[in-house]
């Protein structure tokens, strides 16, 4: 099954949910026009579609082989990822100084999307890359930029992030790799670094590492960690390339998913030590690491809702095709493709409502980071920042929760066929997984969203949204779309309550709100979902009066808000009584009985 | 060397056209257009002789509504260096698009003129002629390879049960064919250096060209669809529904 770019709702999205033009006022971004991004999107959509989709089952099935401490990816990888960075993808949103084109986060998200729906395992070594790079131009030397960062983004060089080791995984005050002052500036760095991805490979010269080790003067815990560049090899004064440093991968995981993208044990300074290279100021990596997390987080989520994208595709050519038992109430008694039985089009419904509520919210969440970027106003920008701040464990956790239940749908729509390995569906459920798990769990995000995110701020941001949820509903209801501003309206009342619920009882009944924090997480995804599938409806409803207007593409925007309204928004009834009276008995039942 | 390539907005390859229902044309409203594959492949060509030395210049041209300029500057970031676009709303037919394009070939003295073999809209397949015969110059369609040589070119041809080769002086006309080449990937940088690359509008009055239709369309309709077949127990039978329901022996 082939992927095709989702263009046209991608471009409906940006122009009229996400405000594309209001992002194109900003300063800095005086050449985006719909234009041009159109141009960009086409573009970008041949090359996702036609050279990095083939290769998603490819990888799956071939995955990498270790041999000697070299990794060699999957037959095609390296042939399209060299393309990918020949046509200058890489530095579509990285700065004009070393060599990019200063295209808005919410443009990059588009074709993110694509890179991430056509093979998601491929796609992780550019987002590595732009993760490494970000951390070095935010926070390096002047030296250390003009050594790596032209390089990285033209994709010459490829980056990674080593943060994880045997022990520290969410919790990563626990990390031991050391580092050593060497007296001429370096260091060298010793330890061992898990899950890396994509921390060896052949598709490019050189990589480089950012590693989070300890000074042998560091502090415990957290505040105790610097962040460091180690090169692969060793790079020269005048840009060439030097020794092969003391860094190796000594193991591949074996994975649920993701197959194509090979996941590191990396070994540093197995003889003798790594020359590394500090960023910043000693002891301050990890709050380097947290100001990349917003985007690292918020890219994750674009790949759970663009995966589940892949998944949908393939169900509806599935269940247009598959031809199984008579329809339901008709005269005609030849079997009927499956799309006609009343259950397929409910899961199908399913999946493509929360797909385009997901991708508004997340182009929503996209823009609001430009604005937090760069709007001339400074209160605007902390406005939008706060707006980002507060979405971006949503976008990431509802996302990544629900690509499980969509792909999982995509299964359950191919029956028994989509058991098999052979019809592709079950990779898109097996790559999606790890979406809930990386760039911190679902259970994560939800205590950043009960605490840090509502509590702390006094669910200000969170009401001041629900406002305009309020203000939506109302003009739902004046535009004659009262079955959606209704739905919308009863379940603002349980987002309301669920709020105050957490604001109130935060500092007082920790435990009791965060038993019921991923509930809380989701009924929010549910609330500012629909949300966005009202604004949707309001434009359509709009479009639909000028004759010459894609009725068919405005109804479906029609009728899928009102699925959302009828089918999903009710769950948020649900999750407030969870919420609100549930956290008894999560934590009643003593340790020892379970 | 200048190369002048004409491509065509139509319909994109991947939509299913629909024919409105007065069978007057088919609909093209909200439908997503992009460039002709075949203008594609003649872009790329015309690239690759820039690219290989044997061009100077290539100017891109589309004759149409506004939107043709989008078309224009997709053969812009292929690496053509600059476009005309011929705005019209007039339905324009190969022969007005051949007297147009007589009219820009005499303008710009382009020595090559490098088309589409047909456009996968109308399928046509007679404006490269069309315009040979009004520049009375030789013309090599179908092409699927293409060679410079000092004055000459010369142009491999794919026509019935094999190739032939035809070496024709200059200025001449090629029309593309599926296997001439690949058309690339566009880069992103190019995109973007697309955009301040000069697009000049023109109109056919300019040119001193009258596009009015010369062929009327009296009916578009959708092909017949195929009934389901059916199994036959003999021979025999198979037979007689040859002869008796298909009539064809």
């Amino acid at each position: 099954m082939t992927y095709r770019a989702p263009i046209a709702e991608i471009r409906f999205v940006l122009n009229e949910l996400a405000g594309l033009s209001e992002v194109a006022a900003l300063p800095g971004n005086e050449e985006v026009n719909p234009e041009l991004v159109d141009a960009i999107l086409e573009e970008a959509a041949k090359l996702a579609e036609n050279v990095i989709a083939p290769l998603n089952k490819v990888g799956d099935q071939h995955g990498n082989q270790l041999n000697n401490h070299v990794v060699t990816t999957a037959p095609g990888f390296k042939g399209a990822y060299q393309q990918f960075a020949e046509n200058g993808w890489m530095s579509l949103r990285l700065p004009t100084e070393f060599g990019g084109q200063a295209m808005p986060a919410l443009v990059a998200m588009a074709t993110d999307e694509m890179w991430c729906a056509s093979n998601v395992a491929f796609s992780l070594c550019p987002l590595l890359t732009l993760g490494a790079f970000e951390a070095i131009a935010h926070h390096a030397s002047g030296e250390i930029k003009a050594t790596y960062l032209t390089k990285m983004a033209t994709g010459e060089w490829t980056g990674t992030m080593n943060l994880t080791e045997p022990q520290a995984g969410s919790d990563l005050a626990q990390v031991r790799s050391k580092a050593v002052p060497v007296g001429d500036g370096t260091y060298k760095i010793s330890g061992q670094k898990i899950f890396i991805t994509w921390g060896e490979h052949d598709m490019v010269e050189n990589i480089v590492h950012l590693v989070l080790a300890r000074l042998p003067d560091a502090p415990a815990g957290v505040k105790g960690i610097s962040l460091f560049v180690v090169p692969k090899f060793l790079v020269n004064a005048d840009g060439s390339l030097g020794a092969r440093n003391d860094v190796k991968c000594v193991s591949l995981e074996h994975k649920l998913g993701i197959h194509g993208s090979p996941t590191c044990v990396m070994s540093y300074g197995d003889n003798g030590g790594a020359i590394g290279y500090l960023v910043g100021e000693a002891h301050r990596g990890l709050s380097y690491m947290f100001t990349m997390m917003n985007a690292a987080r918020l890219g994750v989520g674009v790949e759970g809702m663009a995966i589940a994208e892949r998944a949908y595709q393939q169900a509806v050519a599935y269940a247009k095709d598959r031809v199984q038992s008579r329809e339901l109430g008709s005269d005609n008694a030849a079997p009927a493709a499956i799309i006609k039985h009343p259950d397929i089009r409910r899961m199908l419904m399913t999946m493509k409502a929360q797909i385009e509520a997901q991708r508004a919210l997340t182009y929503y969440t996209g823009a609001a980071l430009d604005k937090a970027g760069s709007h001339p106003d400074t209160t605007e920008r902390a406005k939008h920042q706060a707006v980002v701040n507060f979405l971006i464990p949503i976008v990431k956790g509802w996302n990544t929760e629900q690509v499980n239940e969509i792909t999982s749908l995509g299964v359950q729509i191919h029956g028994g066929m989509g058991f098999i390995e052979e019809t592709g569906a079950a990779q898109y459920l097996r790559d999606a997984r790890i979406t809930a798990i990386y760039e911190g769990t679902t259970g994560i995000q939800a205590l950043d969203l009960i605490g840090r995110k509502t509590a702390a701020e006094r669910g200000m941001t969170a009401k001041a949204l629900l406002s305009e949820v309020e203000a939506t509903a109302g003009k739902l209801k004046t535009a004659g779309l009262a079955e959606i501003g209704d739905a919308l309206n009863a379940a603002l009342v349980h987002a309301r309550a669920s709020t105050d619920y957490v604001v109130s009882q935060f500092s007082e009944q920790p435990r009791d709100v965060a038993a019921g924090s991923v509930p809380f997480l989701k009924l929010m995804g549910i609330v500012l979902g629909g949300w966005q599938l009202g604004r949707a409806a309001l434009v359509a409803k709009q479009k639909l009066a000028n004759a010459d207007s894609d009725a068919d593409f405005y109804e479906a925007k029609l009728i899928t808000a009102r699925f959302f309204a009828t089918h999903l928004l009710p769950q948020t009834g649900g999750l407030a009584a969870a919420i609100l009276n549930g956290a008894e008995s999560v934590l009643a039942l003593p340790e020892a009985a379970f | 060397m200048k190369i002048l390539v004409a491509v065509k907005r139509v319909v994109d390859y991947n939509v299913k056209v629909r024919v409105k229902s007065d069978g007057s044309d088919v609909d093209i409203a909200n439908v997503k257009m992009s460039m002709n594959p075949f203008d594609e492949i003649a872009v790329e060509e015309a690239v690759r002789l820039k690219e290989a030395g044997k061009a100077t210049e290539i100017v891109a041209v589309s004759l149409g509504v506004k939107q043709c300029e989008e078309t224009l500057r997709t053969a812009l970031a292929m690496g053509a260096d600059r476009a005309i676009h011929v705005e019209t709303d007039a339905v324009l037919q190969p022969l007005a698009v051949a007297k147009l394009l007589k009219a820009l070939v005499d303008k710009e003295q382009a020595q090559l003129i490098i088309l589409g073999k047909q456009a996968i809209d109308d399928d046509a397949n007679q404006t490269g002629q069309m315009l040979a015969a009004l520049m009375n110059a030789p013309q090599g369609t179908f092409a699927s390879k293409v060679e410079i040589a000092g004055e000459k070119v010369s142009v491999t041809r794919e026509i019935d049960g094999g190739l032939e080769t035809v070496s024709l002086s200059l200025p001449a006309v090629i029309t593309t064919d599926l296997r001439l080449n690949e058309p690339r990937y566009v880069k992103l940088p190019n995109i973007m250096a697309a955009k301040k690359k000069p697009l000049d509008k023109i109109s056919p009055a300019d040119l001193g060209v009258d596009p009015a239709p010369r062929l009327k369309v009296l009916k578009v309709s959708e092909p017949i669809t195929r009934s389901a077949g059916i199994k036959v127990s003999s021979v025999a039978e198979l037979v007689a529904k040859l002869k008796n329901e298909a009539k064809v022996i």
